[in-house]
């Protein structure tokens, strides 16, 4: 029998290793798994490299990670916000490497890991201090830039159901980056609000089907506390 | 000198969004736009972090988390909206498929480089987002902004001085003391403001501007 589901989210990421690449879902807190990083950081991997949209906000999630010194690159679009000051710290005292990636570029590079593409033209970036160095090319009269797809060890999302094959469904625009790390990543970990038994998703509503998924961990709504004590 | 008003510039730029074109609105004075819309229009505003039929912000108290803009503030969502990963976002901008997107700036050029997302100091910690893709990824790009910086510099130039952004994608610039087309030819003043001659505006912006 297939069962993806785990039991505990520090079982979930128990694996994750030192100098590893894990990709972090999220835009904002919008779909940030924060339980699952919570866990990481308890669980003490290190010389880690994150891919996120951002550089962490406030005094939570990757922030926190970030702050516990546990991340020696990040692979970004947006570090800079008015509550990064953790990021900002690190990267002004020279502590952590920034790869800076426009948005969509970073989006097409997981995607591309993700379906298998070697390496892709794009127009956005070229002629720009972002594509300094890269190769570029004329496809009919329009300049390109070659980029390159972004794998990771480890994706880590959140979506708002799962069951034990590993489909996904999200909410809102908390969707934004989770099903493109899913297919990005060697080991995809997704925490969702509530497991469901086989055939509940709608097949024709799945978002991200179960291939793309190893393991599944539930972590209820407002269920942080409860989380925190699992992980202590 | 007269200027336009903030509100005034953001209509302005309404009256130009066609019916039925998928539009978006980037970050600080763009989102001003929203409110100007003609009610005769339908106008479908999107946002990249996911999400097309972009409506309004939520009564207090009815903000979801789960539902936010590019600002990363809570936003609602209009009956046909839908939802949409990230590769699929900027799909809609790469791909030419968004009619229109409202870009602040630092700079935009004669030849319509756009410089909008870095003033390139060495101290400064850089941040693109999505403003690379917008700028060479809808069909019409407006810019919207200040005519003079504080000290009284124009941020319409010959060549930019800051990072660009994009180079030749900019269509239109809305200032507070005129509308200008990018043309071949150069810059085109569409519309100044009450008592400001097209040599006065040429001079304060130190470029050269046809009528």
């Amino acid at each position: 029998m297939i069962d993806k589901t785990v039991a505990t989210v520090p079982d979930a990421i128990a694996d994750i290793n030192d100098g590893a690449t894990v990709m972090i879902g999220g835009f904002g807190s919008a779909g940030m798994p924060s339980e699952l990083i919570d866990a990481l950081i308890g669980q003490g991997a290190r010389e880690l490299t994150i891919v996120n949209n951002n550089a962490g906000n406030g005094d939570a999630g990757l922030a926190l990670l970030l702050k516990a010194r546990r991340v020696r690159k990040i692979i970004c679009s947006f570090p800079r916000q008015t509550d990064s000051w953790h990021f900002d710290a690190l990267y002004r005292a020279g502590e952590i490497e920034l790869e800076l990636v426009p948005q969509g570029n970073l989006a097409e590079r997981i995607r591309a890991a993700g379906a298998g593409i070697g390496a892709f033209y794009t127009p956005t970036g070229y002629g720009t201090l972002l594509a300094q160095g890269k190769e570029t090319r004329e496809i009919d009269g329009r300049q390109y830039v070659l980029e390159h797809p972004i794998h990771a060890d480890f994706a880590l999302i959140k979506a708002l159901a799962g069951d034990r094959w590993g489909n996904l469904v999200y909410r809102k625009t908390a969707r934004n980056f989770g099903p493109i790390m899913a297919t990005a990543a060697r080991c995809t970990i997704a925490q969702v609000q509530r497991i469901v038994a086989l055939g509940v998703l709608d097949p024709e509503a799945v978002v991200t089907p179960g291939i793309f998924v190893r393991r599944v961990v539930c972590v209820p709504a407002g269920a942080a506390g409860a989380v925190h004590e699992a992980a202590a | 000198m007269n200027r336009y008003s903030r509100d005034q510039m953001a209509a302005r730029v309404a009256q130009d969004i066609q019916d039925g074109a998928c539009v978006n609105l980037g970050i600080g004075l763009p989102t001003l736009v929203a409110n100007h819309l003609p009610k005769d229009r339908e106008i479908i505003l999107h946002t990249e972090n996911g999400l097309l039929g972009m409506g309004p912000a939520p009564a207090p108290g009815a903000e979801d988390p789960d539902l936010i803009n590019a600002s990363k503030q809570p936003v609602t969502e209009l009956p046909g909206a839908s939802f949409f990963h990230h590769a699929d976002s900027f799909a809609m901008m790469r791909g030419g498929h968004l009619d229109c997107c409202v870009l602040g700036a630092f700079q935009v050029s004669v030849d319509g480089d756009l410089a909008n997302w870095h003033t390139g100091a060495p101290d400064a910690i850089p941040a693109v987002g999505g403003a690379m893709d917008l700028a060479l990824g809808a069909k019409s790009v407006y810019v919207m902004m200040e005519h003079l910086t504080k000290g009284g510099d124009s941020k319409i130039v010959s060549q930019c001085s800051y990072p660009v952004t994009a180079l030749r994608c900019v269509s239109r610039i809305y200032t507070d003391l005129a509308v200008l087309e990018v043309t071949p030819q150069g810059l085109r003043a569409v519309d100044i403001v009450d008592g400001l001659s097209l040599p006065e505006l040429a001079r304060l912006s130190g470029v050269a501007i046809s009528g």
